[in-house]
């Protein structure tokens, strides 16, 4: 059956996921390369947890207006507002007090999760069943997605993984030096808010797909697997799509095959399984080959 | 059933839990936020799901002492992982934590939906919401059985545990104080003074574990999380001295919880809806709202 899936026979929607899976892990890779060298790998957790208030606000909204609760457009869009808003709270905490990004990441990640839980025991006191759902969100679920959903998620993640590409080498190069990039003339700023906005697309792609609790492994494990194999920067980042988009690929059809299961720890096994093999073998900056070196510097 | 005996039994204990785990962990987070580490217990609750999973999978049932060493493990490897990480595989330290973590919490989510615990409490959604509410005490009857041994010792364990865990914090935060508080600002001046700074650090991992398993099993990690970040950084907003600083930061913990208590517990009602909502996600709200006029008034916010 594993094969099965791997060869995108298990029918239309599972093959739609799948793909969607492995274009989401595309433009994962490609814009958590960017993060991961910025030092901002932690971001993605704070974008991710502050997803979940917007979600549940969403779902109330839509209720009151006599739509069904769980249409996955409007999920996505109260998601993307209250992700947003949070990214916002984070650099205004920075810029204006003494504290730190660790301590405005943990800061919001928190408290926006707390109040998005508060408003889903709120749509828990609704009329049965109505709230059923939401919380596949928290770690994805992709066995029961509808063929609309499937489009979706399949067209949101090719238009970020073009995202990605087009913004690849304005980000490379901010990345590795940001100070020639901002004499080359290169706004930085923009270019960091602009990976931002992509952290945050993939992020609201990969709720049905991924979840929010682990969104962010899918952006940062396989930048800092491919890390491990070259230095040059177009080559992490085209690795580090690779392997976020064989992460999805992989983690889709496993759990394809396993219905009952979340999908996004599958996906994040997948990418981490990938991460430990680099770490240990990988002939740069493996683990072996340096202790290689090592031996024969000696 | 008196209307004490239902403050007692069903507001006052569960709150009095919630307030001392928001305190616990409050006291390591201040350490924690001047060393730059506030993401540091982050980790630390997310891979506490793995550790009692782990437990429970090897002792069979759901015990608190295997359970508390099964997460305090897990919280170990997990340090030690990412130490591995930035040390050998130079990998910089957020992308670390980042890694370590969700791989352990994705592999405690797998084992636990592959492990029959149907009989038993335990599931992602506890895990991560915690049951504060459900932590009553339904043998008070009255005032009088504060003094009722009998009463007493049907108290809901989690009320001793967390206890005797805010206890050890606080004896741990008296004992090392000046080595605390030397070691965040300067660590060479430290080393000079003899203080052994690598013993310092893994100290306060040590403590920011344990605050994490004992506060994890009644409040969620999600609350964890909260109370080792926001209290403290409100708290650094409000002074310039260490000493300030944490009774600031155990001030606004205690609020947080008192406060998002009464608030998850009553506020709908007064709203006029029927049930109550989430008491461990009203206390993270309230903790950010507290977080949030620190930040606009606290006298020591500037940059």
């Amino acid at each position: 059956m594993l094969g099965q899936a791997l060869a995108l026979g298990l029918g239309y929607n599972a093959t739609l996921v799948t793909l969607g899976a492995a274009g989401l892990g595309f433009a994962a890779g490609m814009t958590g390369t960017f993060l991961v060298l910025r030092g901002r790998a932690l971001l993605g957790d704070a974008i991710g947890h502050a997803t979940l208030p917007g979600i549940v606000a969403a779902f109330l909204v839509m209720v009151a207006l006599g739509a069904d609760g769980r249409a996955l457009p409007g999920l996505m869009l109260g998601a993307a507002l209250s992700a947003a808003l949070g990214v916002w709270v984070m650099g205004w905490v920075t810029r204006r007090t003494r504290l730190g990004e660790d301590a405005a990441i943990g800061a919001v990640l928190s408290v926006f999760f707390g109040a998005g839980v508060v408003l889903l025991t709120v749509v828990q006191s609704l009329p049965a069943g109505r709230g059923a759902g939401l919380e596949t969100m928290l770690l994805g679920a992709t066995a029961s997605m509808l063929r609309q959903e499937a489009y979706l998620i399949l067209a949101g993640a090719a238009v970020a993984s073009l995202a990605a590409l087009a913004l690849g080498r304005t980000m490379l190069w901010t990345a590795f030096d940001p100070a020639f990039a901002q004499a080359a003339g290169i706004p930085v700023r923009r270019v960091d808010r602009a990976a931002t906005a992509l952290a945050l697309a993939v992020t609201v792609i990969g709720l049905k797909v991924v979840g929010l609790i682990l969104i962010v492994a899918l952006l940062i494990v396989p930048a800092a697997a491919a890390r491990f194999w070259t230095d040059r920067g177009g080559h992490v980042a085209a690795l580090a799509g690779l392997f976020g988009a064989l992460s999805g690929y992989l983690g889709a059809a496993i759990s394809a095959t396993a219905p009952a299961l979340p999908t996004g720890p599958i996906v994040v096994l997948v990418a981490v399984a990938i991460f430990a093999l680099s770490l240990v073998f990988a002939p740069r900056r493996g683990m072996l080959s340096r202790a290689a070196r090592a031996r024969g510097a000696a | 059933m008196t209307g004490a005996a239902e403050f007692l039994g069903f507001t006052l204990v569960p709150m009095l839990i919630g307030t001392l785990a928001a305190m616990a962990c409050a006291v390591p987070g201040v350490f924690l936020l001047l060393r730059r580490q506030a993401l540091l217990g982050d980790a630390i609750s997310h891979t506490v799901l793995p550790g009692i999973v782990v437990a429970f999978l090897l002792t069979g049932r759901i015990a608190t002492l295997p359970m508390l060493l099964g997460a305090a493990g897990a919280a170990i490897v997990a340090v030690l992982l990412i130490q591995l990480l930035v040390r050998a595989g130079r990998v910089e330290p957020g992308t670390a934590m980042g890694t370590v973590f969700s791989a352990m919490f994705a592999a405690g989510v797998l084992l636990l939906e592959r492990t029959d615990t149907a009989g038993v409490h335990l599931d992602v959604r506890h895990a991560l919401m915690g049951s504060l509410e459900s932590l009553v005490w339904l043998e008070a009857e009255g005032w009088h059985s504060l003094f009722d041994p009998d009463a007493l010792s049907t108290l809901p364990p989690e009320f001793g545990r967390m206890a005797l865990a805010a206890l050890v914090i606080g004896a741990w935060a008296a004992l090392f104080w000046r080595a605390l508080a030397i070691s965040p600002f300067d660590a060479g001046f430290a080393a000079v003074l003899g203080l052994p700074v690598g013993a310092i650090g893994l100290g306060l991992t040590l403590a920011a574990a344990l605050a994490a398993v004992a506060a994890f099993d009644a409040v969620g990690s999600i609350l964890v999380i909260a109370m080792f970040v926001c209290p403290p950084a409100a708290a650094r907003l409000m002074t310039e001295r260490l000493g300030a600083m944490l009774g600031w930061s155990l001030v606004f913990a205690a609020a947080s919880a008192i406060l998002g208590f009464l608030l998850a517990g009553y506020g709908p009602l007064w709203l006029g809806f029927p049930s109550s909502v989430s008491a461990a996600g009203m206390i993270a709200t309230v903790s950010g709202l507290i977080l949030g006029l620190a930040a606009l008034l606290g006298p020591a916010r500037g940059a």
